[in-house]
């Protein structure tokens, strides 16, 4: 079996700040991370790997630094990296990543074989659309899985997989075929440690490096900004709140008694609503 | 699979930032908003959404329309018939068996065939794990732009649709247009955009659309649901009161005062994210970025500090009450009033003094 786990390397975005006066973003400094959710799709993979046997290959598009994400995968478990890098590349949307990404697991599978699985976490913390991940799936006509919390069985002889997807109000348990695409959930398995040796194997491993030409690219007015349907027209930082929040003074009384005088005072119907609301526990 | 739209002959991107819409997307009008029903109810954000779609429409002078897919029957019929109340001038109906559960791939070939068939301008969904879901295959499918988690959506003075979303976390916020591809797909969060009035307007004109798929076409299959146990979770987004508590509660003891304020005044109960992290509340309770929109009358957030992605959830409450010992946290920025103490102390004297206070309040009721 031939699995694909498509990772991004984010910045970490807890740490950025934003400069007070440009409105641009400080990345100076700022520590790059695996992004969080595409670690719970590693670990499925590899778990999968290990009941089945196979390969599980890594793949990021990204600028050339973004080779550190795919050692320290690597050093997780995975057996082969392959990084997509190419000033063609800049400025994707998500349309247009996603038509990068296609081709490189088109490339990938004609190379290392045939591709049964494609896993992306559920969305990155950078970019938040959740969109990539339908978008590769689409592109290489595979089936879709999105929000999967758990794999929960798999037939490489009758190419079926059933999963547990969230879905709104419950869960949905599902049967579909191979190949999929799979979107992993947060937290649903606990991410391995990586061994010393894959640690001493993943640096001295070879990350394979594709340019746009290398993978197979067709159109490369389909990548980058170019082959980006969305375009951004302003950044801004959004406008503060006018004035600071109203401190209650207690002035003799209990702060509690205090706090709600004051939340009433400003707000006289709710004193009736909440009566309504409370009277229903 | 449907056949995806022809790939515009314009290059996109900067070097089209100018509008020169290309000739075959001059007949793409309207405004459409995707209606979500699972297992025959209406989500929400679906009615939020003809809100927002109802301005654009207006300010196009176009008509707004709402997409209905779903299984035959009365769910889907009361799902047509309620757009009309808030505001669709027309329905499209793909109404299937086939189409009982969501999934992907019946749902995909729905819309697209739609799409491509009556051409809207706009086409706005919900970023609930449905709207998601469909719209990053219907967008890939038909080879547009599609915004994600939009918090405005407004017409310029192109006619052209300028949607505003967070970026970096929710420290900045962008602008993103689609300018040379229709149509123009956005997706809001639920509890982003308020809820717009409901008015009785019974009619409005229906087109139905044949599905074109038989089940045997599908691959995917259902084989069970299993909904919810804790009913209330899904509610937070749509609750009148939340109590929430974050890191400064300092221990999962702790946080049983927030629940106990919250069952006396009957309102739901939340968290901020490292609370989640450490396992002592269940992950549906998170409030922001990655967690859940709200948008309360009224916010009470103990030992929660106001970070940006907890602040961009709660943006919309309408009184929010902060209590946090460190008169300089950041939540006392966007705070309403601030309570500037120990949250551990003066939580269960909160309880109580509500308690006494609507008890107050049943008997003067009945006393008159
Ligand atoms: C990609 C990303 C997504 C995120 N998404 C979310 C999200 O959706 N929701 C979210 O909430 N966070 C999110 N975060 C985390 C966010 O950045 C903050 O770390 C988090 O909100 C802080 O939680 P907190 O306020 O509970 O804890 P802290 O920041 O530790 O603050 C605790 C506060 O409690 C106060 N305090 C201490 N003791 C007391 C006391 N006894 N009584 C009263 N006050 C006291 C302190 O003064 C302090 O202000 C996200 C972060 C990242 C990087």
């Amino acid at each position: 079996m031939h699995i694909v786990v498509c990772i991004k390397q984010v910045p970490d975005s807890a740490q950025i700040r934003v400069h007070p006066v440009t409105n641009t973003i400080m990345r100076q400094g700022v520590p790059t991370i695996i992004n969080p959710y595409d670690l719970f799709a590693l670990e499925e993979a590899l778990r999968l790997r290990d009941k089945f046997g196979g390969e599980v290959t890594v793949l990021t598009m990204g600028p050339p630094t973004a080779e550190d994400s795919l050692r320290k995968a690597l050093t997780i478990g995975a057996n082969r990296a392959v990084l997509l890098t190419d000033r063609f590349f800049a400025g994707s949307d998500t349309l247009a990543t996603s038509y990068a990404l296609a081709a490189a697991i088109r490339k990938i599978g004609s190379t290392f074989g045939a591709v049964d699985v494609v896993f992306t976490g559920k969305q990155t913390i950078d970019g938040d659309t959740a969109q990539v991940g339908p978008g590769i799936c689409k592109r290489l006509d595979f089936l879709q899985l999105t929000y999967v919390s758990k794999v929960s069985s798999l037939d490489l002889d009758a190419r079926t997989i059933e999963v547990e997807r969230r879905s709104e109000g419950g869960v949905q348990v599902l049967r579909s075929n191979l190949p999929c695409l799979i979107t992993m959930l947060e937290g649903t398995n606990q991410v391995r440690r990586g061994s010393m040796i894959n640690a001493l194997n993943a640096a001295r491993a070879e990350v394979v490096k594709w340019s746009a030409q290398d993978a197979g690219v067709e159109d490369i007015q389909k990548c980058g900004l170019r082959g980006s349907p969305t375009v951004v027209k302003r950044v801004f930082a959004p406008t503060p709140r006018a004035e600071k929040a109203k401190v209650v003074e207690a002035a003799g009384q209990p702060p509690a008694e205090a706090l709600i005088d004051e939340i009433f005072k400003l707000r006289p119907k709710l004193e009736n609503e909440m009566f309504e609301l409370a009277r229903g526990f | 699979m449907s056949q995806p739209a022809k790939p515009a002959p314009q290059p996109a991107g900067r070097a089209a930032a100018k509008k020169e819409l290309p000739e075959h997307f001059k007949a793409y009008k309207h405004v459409w908003v995707f209606i979500e029903q699972e297992r025959g109810h209406v989500h929400p954000v679906s009615w939020e959404l003809m809100g927002s779609g109802r301005r654009l429409a207006d300010k196009l002078g176009v008509e707004l329309a709402a997409v209905v897919i779903g299984p035959t029957g009365d769910a889907t019929k009361a799902a047509v018939a309620e757009s009309f109340c808030y505001g669709a001038d027309l329905a499209y109906v793909v109404a299937d068996d086939v189409l009982t559960d969501y999934r992907n791939e019946s749902y995909t070939k729905a819309l697209t065939d739609l799409v491509n068939t009556h051409k809207p301008e706009i086409l706005l969904l919900g970023a609930t794990t449905l709207g998601r879901d469909l719209a990053g295959a219907v967008a890939t499918t038909l080879l547009t732009g599609l915004t994600a988690d939009c918090t405005e959506l407004e017409v310029d003075s192109d006619n052209s649709l300028a949607a505003t979303r967070p970026t970096f976390g929710g420290s900045l916020l962008c602008t993103i247009y689609t300018l040379n591809f229709r149509p123009q797909m956005a997706t809001v969060r639920p509890r982003v955009m308020s809820m717009p009035d409901r008015v009785e307007k019974p009619v409005g004109r229906v087109i139905e659309f044949p599905l074109g798929l038989v089940e045997a076409d599908i691959v995917t299959k259902i084989l069970a649901f299993v909904p919810d146990r804790d009913k209330a979770t899904s509610n937070l987004a749509y609750a009148d009161i939340v109590v929430a508590g974050g890191l400064g509660l300092a221990s999962p003891e702790n946080f049983q005062l927030v629940r106990q304020l919250a069952g006396v005044l009957g309102a739901e109960y939340g968290c901020s994210r490292p609370l989640v992290q450490k396992g002592w509340v269940s992950a549906d309770r998170q409030i922001g970025q990655t967690g859940k929109t709200i948008r309360p009358k009224l916010y009470i957030a103990a030992g929660i500090s106001g970070a940006i992605q907890h602040r961009v959830g709660v943006d919309g409450s309408d009184l929010i009450v902060a209590i946090n010992t460190d008169k300089n946290a950041p939540i006392f920025d966007f705070a309403h009033l601030a309570l500037v103490t120990d949250a551990i102390r003066l939580l269960p004297a909160l309880t109580e003094a509500f308690r006494k206070r609507l008890s107050a309040h049943t008997r003067d009721r009945i006393a008159s």
